[in-house]
């Protein structure tokens, strides 16, 4: 919402100045999004008197000046069409940077003569795009003085942002209200004495709504016929106060019913009374049926919305837009003018169906006050009779205007008891009159009416507000929570925990962690499991970003992808974050993802780096579960991770079949290649919210710890076996061989080739033992060895290695 | 008998010997069985007793005095053989380390670990609920009437309608999980919920995911001075500074009232905003005390129970503190930036150690 400070004038009278105009509107609600001073931005372009022009001798359409700037006598070369003796213009001197072009001037010779600043276009001041010639003052214009007070440009520009909740805001009458309320001066009425009564209306106004149940889409209807006006260029004034607001002037009836749009908050519509056929009717709009708006557009209804029509069909929405086809023009004569109340609900409904945004409706979507339209015929009338002459008829009145009244009970010590201030009462009963209140009663039973433009205040807190916001917000007091407890307590609950160690310990591990979208493309959210209609996006913000991302890895592939044409090939990625398996509430799961893409790490001179492989997905998958205090060696690793894995090189971690903590490994080679990026890349996912929670109760106590004063000893083996022999489970085998002694199965060698045949593989471990209460002897260490041969002969059909 | 020539001929050979293999050979023939020197001490029994009386001390000095010549010696041999050693054995110790690489923590966890630590000392707890939400719990439940122009400027990214008409959608903010919170448990409560939000806005300064942090705080006798001075207690702490300036200025949200927006005192030089310095304001977030309606929605009295809420953008605060210039990079994953911007996973914050390096 944009005014000029002489406008708000129009409506407070006050003495403030524009800096605590501009501090007092933030103050109270209406937050100050810039301010345009176009006469402090052009205070260097100054009035200047055309004392001489005369051709250039070298060119023809160059005229040489002689200036007068207040300040001496500049010579000017100038190229315009309309420079000539003895006009006034605006003159920049050398050293200025027009604001129009960026350029700075400085002393020149056009065709070898001299020139010294320049005479401007409105295009060279930024005013507009006019730049057929330069800008003509009134010959009357004083020389030297700053040319922006001379033609009105001396009025600051204000933009307020209006919440939704302050419709009456949309006109500077409320904007005025507001301020005197908070003491910034007083409002000024304005004139909504009745007008017309010349003559009957020949165009009359009949609700014709199919659905009784829909006629509050538009209750109620004023209208006004006003004949024999003269429809030219709004006069002088009303063209500065719409331009300076950004409004382009089209002609006296149309720049009224802006103005009052802005002026006071009511939209109005002018109808050309020569071209409406029959009576107007106001109704819902049947699906097929079509107009031309004011906008040149073809509108096609889609039925349900409040149109407004005549015997030759509809013409346009109503409080949304007008209709072409009875529009007002130059030859217009005859006007019927409208004041009317549209349904907030159906004129957004109609609004975004069509995609028409228009002051209108931006008003009427928010609540317009309903008792403007009374008041709203009357000056809409006066205003077109005094500015297009004619007379006006008798007022068409259909419907009745909504009764929104209601009185709501205002304690005065709520003001403190939420709002946080102490306000006095006559205080309190001052401001709430000030914004237009009825108040009755006192002290906690005041009974406080609300008046018709304040839509938004239906209860206590809304009155509380008032109160403390034109009090001012400054004079809360600042208090303090109580404090809970002594010493704070964890705010976290063990699974939050969990997701905080899991991303330091990956980051731990060398891996950089990512925050990507939670949604995807529907063709990658179909590689990873996803993809179910459920979780489209029935408008995202591109078909890139339509799907709930099912895993977090692809999003991290791509990004690596990313990475890599950026020249990070090899790269190391996570993030712990949401997936999502269904649109229920319990359907999001929070995992722990990561990728390993390429080598190791750059060529170093002390350390080779190696392709990453399915092992270092599973060293970051079992760090992580270390990490939130899982027994890793308590859990089982298998096979069966999801299809977007290399099935012969993945896994997953887990803790019986049911209970899946992990997976990990290479991913599938032609999910690579869908994603367009080349492997080596290896994944891992750890499913956060699977990892069993501590018991409720724990205790910080250890267990107390036991070593062994005795010589611990190690004895190698290198078995043969089966290729398709799990190593989990030959080491399973050594240890079941002495439960007590043996306390590791360290594996320190693999081999696979030729020199044991095809199917077989060589696994050399090293066993621990561990005695607690003597030293063993050579005899018992044999002893030992022989069950750890035998066990891994009977279960995996190992044989030592010859 | 010449003892003082014996001793002078002896540690001669061994002060010549010029390796400890040379000392072990010099250690033999002047102390060993066959040295002179066991040759003179074998022939003492054969003295009498006046003589030997005389004789035998000598020869035990002079044995030891060969002791320890032989182990000055050893010793001096031994410095010098460490020293060539070391001479020997110069690495060049401007060569790199072998390479261990550390990762990052991206800001917005790194910043949720900061805001919950605060709050954590101020007794709230962490709360946290779906992204894809019900229209009841992202917008009727917080006083969102419908049609209003309130849910137009969310922007809300919406899912295809179910067979009984229902359409989820992606929350647009974080109060929703007010809403789930006081539906499942019982006042008072002192609640954050960070996490993702959406709405479907993309531009230079938007994106459509972003992450917020709301506040929720239900009890008896609280009023929007809790309000003020909470938040102002958060930003001094968050942002590591004694005085932050802040304002409130009346706003409009369905689901407070009264409502506020607040502003933090900056400065903006040369692009670069700074927080505690300058006379400019920056909008950081809206707050405002919880809507009657909202605690009628959740079953609760709101003439028993009363209470504010806050929203703030997470990522925002974050670019403000650290001075991150651009959003959108929050979401590219490029390590570059990771690298940059992001946090050492050991930079872990506390109260007690700081929030920031």
């Amino acid at each position: 919402m944009k005014l000029t400070l002489g406008w708000l004038k129009d409506h407070l009278e006050t003495d403030a100045t524009l800096e605590q105009v501009l501090e007092k509107l933030t103050a109270v609600g209406l937050e100050v999004e810039s301010v345009t001073d176009r006469a402090a931005e052009l205070a260097d372009y100054t009035v200047a008197h055309v004392v001489e022009a005369v051709p250039h001798p070298d060119a023809d359409r160059l005229r040489v000046c002689k200036v007068d700037t207040g300040s001496g006598i500049e010579q000017v070369v100038c190229g315009a069409p309309n420079a000539r003796t003895g006009m006034k213009g605006v003159f920049a001197r050398s050293g200025l940077t027009i604001p129009g072009t960026g350029l700075t001037l400085k002393p020149t010779k056009i065709r070898g003569v001299e020139s010294n600043g320049m005479l401007v276009s409105e295009r060279e001041m930024g005013l507009s795009n006019e730049h057929d010639g330069i800008i003509e003052l009134a010959t009357d214009a004083p020389v030297g003085v700053p040319f922006a007070g001379v033609v009105g440009l001396d009025d600051p520009v204000i933009e307020v942002a209006i919440t939704p909740n302050r419709q009456e805001c949309l006109g500077i009458h409320g904007i005025a209200r507001d301020l005197a309320a908070a003491g910034l001066g007083t409002l000024k009425p304005f004139n909504r004495d009745p007008v017309g009564g010349a003559f009957p209306s020949p165009i009359g106004v009949r609700f014709t709504f199919d659905d009784p149940a829909t006629a509050d889409a538009c209750p109620v209807f004023h209208g006004c016929y006003v004949r024999g006006v003269k429809n030219g260029p709004s006069p002088e004034w009303m063209q500065r106060r719409l331009k300076a607001i950004g409004l382009r002037p089209i002609s006296t009836l149309v720049d009224i019913t802006n103005f009052v749009t802005y002026d006071l908050g009511r939209p109005l519509h002018v109808f050309d009374a020569d071209k409406v056929q029959g009576d107007i009717q106001v109704r819902l709009g049947r699906e097929g049926e079509s107009f031309v708006a004011l906008d040149d557009r073809t509108y096609e209804m889609a039925g349900g919305e409040c149109v407004i029509a005549d015997d030759s069909g509809a013409h346009g929405f109503g409080g949304v837009m007008g209709g072409a086809a009875n529009g007002c023009t130059a030859e217009t004569v005859n006007v019927f003018i409208e004041s009317a109340w549209f349904d907030p609900v159906r004129t957004a409904q109609t609004g975004r169906r069509h995609g028409i945004d228009s002051d209108a409706r931006y008003r009427f979507e928010r609540g317009v006050d309903p008792e403007s339209v009374a008041w709203g015929i009357h000056v809409a009338a006066r205003l077109v009779t005094e500015l297009c002459g004619g007379e006006a008829s008798d007022i068409v009145q259909t419907g009745a205007i909504p009764d929104q009244s209601r009185t709501l009970r205002l304690r005065q010590s709520r003001i403190a008891s939420l709002g946080g201030v102490q306000v006095p009462e006559a205080e309190t009963r001052r401001i709430l009159t000030a914004l237009g209140f009825g108040v009755e009663g006192e002290g906690e039973d005041m009974q406080v009416s609300v008046p018709s433009w304040r839509v938004d205040v239906d209860g206590e807190a809304d009155l509380v507000e008032d109160v403390v916001r034109i009090f001012g917000y400054d004079h809360i007091e600042t208090v303090q929570l109580p404090r809970l407890s002594d010493v704070a307590t964890p705010s976290l609950t063990a699974a939050q925990r969990n997701v905080r160690t899991a991303r330091r310990s990956l980051a731990a591990r060398g891996m950089y962690e990512c925050v990507t979208w939670s949604f995807l493309p529907l063709a990658q959210a179909e590689l990873f499991g996803g993809g179910d209609a459920a979780l489209r996006l029935a408008n995202p913000i591109s078909a890139d970003l339509d799907c709930m991302r099912p895993s977090l890895l692809p999003n991290l592939i791509t990004a690596a992808a990313r990475n890599s044409a950026r020249g990070n090939g090899d790269i190391a990625l996570f993030e712990v974050g949401p997936q999502y398996r269904s649109d229920a509430p319990d359907g999001q799961d929070t995992v722990a993802g990561g990728i390993r893409r390429g080598r190791t790490g750059d060529r170093h001179w002390a350390a080779s780096p190696r392709a990453v492989d399915a092992f270092d997905a599973k060293a970051d998958s079992e760090a992580l579960l270390n990490a939130v205090g899982l027994d890793t060696s308590k859990v089982q690793i298998a096979r069966g991770a999801s299809d977007w894995y290399h099935p012969g090189r993945s896994g997953v971690i887990q803790l019986g079949p049911k209970l899946r903590l992990a997976q990990f490994g290479e991913i599938h080679p032609a999910v690579l290649e869908e994603l367009d990026i080349k492997g080596p890349l290896v994944g891992f996912e750890v499913f956060m919210d699977a990892i069993p929670q501590p018991k409720a109760g724990r205790k910080t106590t250890r267990p107390p710890l036991t070593v062994s004063d005795f010589q611990a000893v190690t004895r190698d083996f290198a078995f043969v076996v089966s290729r398709d022999v799990a190593v989990a489970d030959m080491i399973r085998a050594a240890r079941g061989a002495d439960r007590n002694l043996i306390t590791a199965v360290d594996i320190f060698d693999l081999y696979e080739g030729e020199r044991i045949g095809a199917d077989a593989k060589s696994v050399a471990m090293s066993v621990r033992l561990e005695p607690m209460d003597r030293t063993l002897t050579d005899k018992e260490i044999d002893a030992v060895g022989e069950k750890v041969i035998a066990n891994m002969a009977k279960s995996v059909d190992a044989s030592l290695r010859g | 008998m010449d003892i003082e020539k014996l001793k002078a001929d002896l540690i001669g050979q061994i002060t010549d010997a010029g390796n400890l293999g040379d000392l072990e050979a010099a250690r033999v023939a002047t102390l060993g069985k066959k040295s002179r020197l066991s040759e003179v001490m074998r022939g003492l029994g054969k003295m009498d007793p006046a003589e030997r009386q005389q004789v035998a001390p000598r020869l035990n000095a002079l044995k030891n005095a060969l002791n320890q010549a032989i182990d000055d010696r050893r010793g001096a041999l031994k410095r010098a053989e460490l020293e060539v050693r070391l001479a020997a054995e110069q690495v060049d110790i401007t060569l790199p380390a072998r390479p261990e690489v550390t990762g990052r923590i991206h800001p917005v966890s790194q910043v949720v670990d900061e805001i919950t630590e605060i709050f954590a000392d101020m007794g709230f707890a962490i709360a946290e609920g779906p992204d894809i939400e019900d229209d009841f719990h992202n917008f009727t439940a917080l006083n969102f009437p419908p049609a209003h122009p309130a849910r137009d400027m969310h922007d809300t990214f919406f899912f295809d309608p179910k067979e009984d008409g229902e359409r989820m959608l992606l929350r647009t903010h974080t109060s929703s999980v007010q809403i789930r919170t006081m539906e499942t448990q019982d006042p008072p409560h002192r609640i954050v919920i960070p996490g993702r939000t959406y709405r479907s806005d993309s531009d230079m300064t938007h994106t459509p995911m972003f992450h917020q942090i709301e506040g929720l705080v239900i009890d008896r006798n609280l009023h929007m001075g809790h309000l003020k001075g909470t938040l102002e207690a958060f930003s001094r702490a968050f942002f590591e500074l004694d005085e932050v300036r802040m304002r409130f200025r009346p706003s409009y949200f369905p689901f407070t009232e009264p409502s506020a927006e607040v502003d933090i005192g900056c400065s903006f030089d040369k692009g670069q905003i700074r927080i505690g310095e300058g006379t400019d304001w920056l909008e950081i977030l809206g707050c405002g005390m919880v809507h009657p309606n909202v605690l009628r929605a959740c079953g609760l009295d709101p003439e028993e129970w009363q209470g504010f809420a806050w929203g703030m953008g997470i990522d925002r605060i974050a670019m403000l503190k650290y001075g991150i210039p651009d959003l959108r990079a929050f979401f590219d994953s490029d390590v570059r930036w990771l690298r940059h911007y992001g946090f050492q996973p050991t930079d872990v914050p506390s109260l007690g150690g700081g929030l920031s390096r």
